[in-house]
């Protein structure tokens, strides 16, 4: 009898001591948690330091894609009117963000670290029509006016499509 | 009759209405913010600042939403059920005093409406089985088995700590020799708190009216889990707003009876110089009460329906008779302390 008083008292001593405690819920959306290291968000096409864009078109993403989520169309790039290095750029990349399951097989796959999975998750769409990406979505922004997309460059500079791999950060 | 006393009774009646569902809007509020605290999380804090609109908001919803009657459910019983369970939550409050007397407009008014009869209690136990009626109504008249099962569940446990709750109003009436509510707040005022010679009383009283308001840990009527929400299972809308509504008034109905049978009601330090006084403390003593039936809610589990009625019927009836006992052989031995 004693001991039941006494398990009660322990019961509610417990879930008093939590008043005194600070709440552990975040204040969505004032306060945001930070995203994990390698965490899969929305993608995003990179550039060089150039400013040239990496992606050379060659759709190897959309191959690997297991939701058939990515398509690409490619062309010619010349000396003039450049967008990548090497021959090929993509002048169609759509991605269908409601098809896309954030798998990274893309990131994976591109041979050029072009198609990388970002740390926004903050997506919303009003039809299914605006849920399809295009290029100019996905492409990051350029970071002077100077390196913007098609540049006019030295002939035979920019000839290899592929660079040198280093090893991947994050 | 004259039209003044009339007039009288009729505000007052009107004003305590109106606090009881005011009181109900912030309890439900007061609820989750307390709830939510003692789950270590924030309460509702999106309407309105610190989430104090969070009622209206609810209030609202529940008129927006559509009112279903199912197909072969008895209409009018139906329709009549969250009434029967609603009125007697709000009229048991008529035989409590808030306060004391005050003068107002030249007249002595007392704040209450008829707490100077001399048969309260046996009012305050007579409207609290009528509200019985209202539950078994809603489970039969639903016309689905689960409601149904609900509502007879719930109508065994409210007869059954009936009992014990009648047993435990019998201490402060052997103490006060009296069943008017008026004489055992002023037989607090000369003995001190019933709360002194009623330690096993009160616990009893207490557990008896979980049980009666259907609260946790004998929420089971109600239980999400186990009976797809019971009796109410069928009910949408403002029919629901209103057997929610019964609950929580009955809640607050039951703390203001505790506060007044065993911590003294209005009563506190300067309650006669300034009788303005007695609704705040009435009012603080509620709080607290309300806290510890949301602390035991926060806290443990539901009891499963058999194990219920075995501590109602073999345990708590027979602890109430013994301290019916206990208090009569007290009063037998001291007859020194009903001074």
């Amino acid at each position: 009898m004693v001991s039941a008083i006494r398990e009660f008292a322990r019961g509610l001593k417990t879930t008093f001591s939590m008043i005194l405690e600070k709440p552990v819920t975040i204040q969505y959306p004032e306060v945001k948690r930070p995203v994990r290291t390698r965490f899969r968000g929305r993608h995003v096409l990179k550039r060089y330091d150039n400013g040239l864009e990496k992606c050379i078109g060659c759709a190897l993403c959309a191959a690997a894609c297991p939701a058939d989520a990515i398509f690409v169309e490619a062309s010619e790039n010349s000396d003039a009117i450049r967008f990548s290095p090497g021959d090929r750029y993509a002048s169609t990349y759509e991605i269908n963000m409601l098809r896309c399951i954030y798998c990274g097989y893309c990131e994976d796959a591109c041979p050029t670290e072009a198609i990388v999975l970002g740390d926004n998750y903050e997506l919303s769409f009003t039809s299914r029509r605006d849920a399809i990406y295009t290029k100019e979505r996905l492409l990051e922004p350029v970071s002077d006016l100077e390196k913007i997309t098609p540049q006019k460059v030295n002939p035979r500079e920019f000839d290899r499509s592929i660079p040198v791999m280093q090893d991947p950060v994050d | 009759m004259d039209y003044v006393s009339i007039a009288e009774w009729v505000i007052k009646s009107l004003i305590l209405i109106l606090i009881l569902l005011a009181g109900f809007a912030y309890l439900t509020y007061y609820e989750r913010k307390a709830l939510a605290r003692l789950q270590s999380r924030y309460g509702p804090n999106r309407a309105g600042p610190f989430g104090l609109l969070q009622p209206v908001a609810d209030g609202i919803k529940l008129i927006f939403k559509e009112e279903l009657i199912p197909g072969q459910a008895d209409k009018l019983l139906f329709i009549l059920a969250p009434i029967i369970t609603v009125i007697p939550a709000l009229i048991i409050l008529a035989v409590v005093p808030i306060g004391g007397t005050i003068t107002l407009f030249g007249r002595e008014i007392s704040l209450s409406i008829a707490s100077n009869i001399n048969i309260g209690i046996l009012f305050i136990t007579a409207v609290t089985s009528i509200s019985v009626y209202g539950i078994v109504l809603a489970g039969w008249a639903s016309n689905n088995k689960y409601a149904l099962m609900g509502g007879i569940r719930a109508t065994a446990q409210m007869i059954s700590y009936e009992l014990a709750l009648g047993l435990a109003f019998i201490g402060p009436i052997l103490l006060a020799r009296s069943l008017s509510i008026d004489e055992i707040i002023n037989a607090q005022a000369r003995m001190g708190w019933f709360i002194i010679y009623q330690p096993l009383g009160v616990i009893i009283f207490w557990v008896a009216t979980l049980a009666e308001v259907n609260r946790h840990p004998f929420d089971m009527p109600e239980a999400e889990q186990e009976l797809t929400a019971g009796y109410h299972t069928e009910y949408s809308g403002m029919k629901f707003a209103l057997f929610f509504m019964a609950e929580y008034i009955k809640m607050i109905a039951v703390s203001v009876i505790l506060a007044t049978l065993f911590f003294g009601g209005y009563r506190g330090p300067f309650v006669d110089q300034i009788p303005l006084l007695g609704p705040l403390y009435l009012f603080i003593k509620v709080f607290l009460l309300l806290f510890i039936m949301i602390w035991v809610r926060a806290t443990f589990p539901r009891l499963r329906y058999d194990k219920l009625m075995g501590f109602g019927w073999k345990f708590l009836l027979p602890v109430a008779l013994l301290n019916v006992f206990l208090t009569a052989v007290l009063l037998v031995l001291f007859p020194g302390l009903l001074r």
